[in-house]
């Protein structure tokens, strides 16, 4: 009996790819529901009153929301291909480095992208310090899963894609070859990896809309500036 | 072999003394380690080089950072007396609930005991928009993780200090009987609990920090 599983997501979120990326890995059958975050489905609304954000699994039936907590439940769910390893050791040092990467790399990053000049130039001290520690822990390993793609690549995945994107439109290098070589390979080989490399989002639909982001957001904290 | 586990944390923290519960509800013997956080020690640096924070766990040597995970490394080694429940999707909503606490209750904690005035007002309701959420979910259960403590309810700590501070500084009452009917009460089974009620600071000295740290200026009734 097929099972019902329904993802939401939109076309650009790197969050929902990390559960495009789990059930792919896992070969399990989905259905793909598109949302105009600007226009919410009364459905997204429905199973995820509390956030109202994608991604959002729904397994037959039932919701589950925060993209981390879903690659978690996939795994559990459904176990060929396992993401995380056995030994409770290791999945704490993944589950630490997931969130690593949710609240320090990506909010460091996102930082560089939406600021200009000496702000900008301030906020790469962190970045770079964060991206030090991703560097450290590839050490010796291919993948941070190590032979094969693992949770933690899953969940700092974006970084193959999006980085060089948000590198493009403010003119900077972030992640520069001679000072991050591991990370650099590592960004390759996972965007090259099967499955990965053919759910990237279209790159020039992603330049336009990140560059709209970060202009907007500019706007808005110049306006807040001269209105305070 | 010997188990060895030590936990490095301070008295104040609710991410520590979330793993205390942790500990004593599965019986586990371990060794505290009282950090001093304008002087941390070399030990704790070692042990968690990248934020050199607590809480810290650490096993025979292995060490363990950030509460959460923390929480479901003990879930997963001592399996008696489990914290997280079995079921997959159970677990997933356990997770997003706790994961809450963390994302929206403690910014907004921290926020009122800095903020003033209508700022204040406004993080407080901010708050009880919160605490409603989490009354809905409740629903008729004793605990968030049932019929006893579990994961949900061990990381929800955070409103045992939000209500120190608020008690502290002189508030307004933000967990009130007549708004959240189903939380006042299952707060009260919370701070009743045996081995919960061993793991909150002492009530004084955390009225007292709170005073110190926070008071003076931030009376809003």
């Amino acid at each position: 009996m097929a099972e019902e599983v329904k993802l939401f997501r939109t076309w650009s979120s790197p969050f929902a790819l990390r559960a495009v990326w789990a059930l792919k890995i896992k070969g399990i059958d989905y259905e793909t529901i598109f949302e105009d975050l600007s226009n919410k489905s009364p459905s997204l609304l429905q199973y995820n009153p509390v956030y109202k954000k994608v991604p959002v699994l729904v397994h037959k039936g039932k919701p589950i929301a925060e993209s981390l907590v879903i690659l978690e439940y996939i795994d559990e769910t459904w176990k060929q291909a396992p993401l995380l390893p056995e030994d409770p050791h290791e999945r704490a040092t993944a589950r630490f480095w997931a969130k690593f990467g949710e609240d320090k790399v990506l909010t460091s990053i996102w930082s560089v992208f939406i600021k200009q000049g000496k702000e900008q130039e301030e906020a790469m001290v962190p970045a770079l310090e964060n991206l030090k520690f991703l560097e450290e822990e590839l050490k010796g390993k291919k993948f941070f899963g190590g032979e094969t793609i693992g949770f933690v690549d899953l969940a700092l995945g974006w970084l193959g894609n999006l980085i060089s994107i948000l590198e493009e439109i403010v003119g900077l290098k972030v992640v520069d070859g001679e000072k991050f070589p591991l990370l650099s390979a590592w960004m390759q080989d996972f965007a090259d990896a099967p499955i990965i490399k053919d759910n990237w989002p279209p790159r020039d639909r992603m330049i336009v809309k990140f560059q709209a982001l970060r202009d907007a957001t500019i706007a808005a904290a110049a306006a807040a500036a001269t209105s305070k | 072999m010997a188990e060895e586990v030590k936990l490095f944390g301070t008295w104040a923290s609710p991410f520590s003394r979330r793993i205390e519960v942790a500990l004593k509800l599965k019986g586990v013997q371990f060794e505290y380690i009282e950090e001093n956080l304008s002087n941390k020690s070399p030990a704790l640096l070692k042990y968690n080089p990248v934020h050199k924070k607590i809480p810290v766990l650490v096993h025979n040597g292995k060490p363990v950072a950030e509460s959460l995970v923390i929480l479901e490394y003990i879930d997963e080694t001592w399996k008696h007396n489990p914290i997280l429940p079995t079921d997959p999707y159970e677990k997933a909503m356990a997770r997003f609930w706790a994961k809450y606490m963390d994302d929206k209750l403690w910014p907004a904690a921290t926020k009122v005991v800095v903020s003033k005035g209508e700022e204040q007002k406004a993080v407080i309701e901010e708050i009880q928009e919160q605490l409603k959420t989490l009354e809905s979910e409740l629903k008729e259960k004793k605990f968030f993780g049932g019929e006893s403590l579990g994961f949900v309810d061990i990381a929800a700590n955070i409103i045992v200090f939000l209500l120190v501070a608020q008690e502290a500084l002189g508030l307004m009452e933000i967990l009130t009987e007549e708004k959240f009917p189903v939380l006042h009460e299952w707060y009260q089974r919370l701070v009743d609990d045996a081995v919960f009620k061993e793991c909150v600071p002492p009530r004084e000295r955390h009225l007292g920090f709170f005073k110190a740290r926070f008071g003076s200026s931030t009376a809003s009734k």
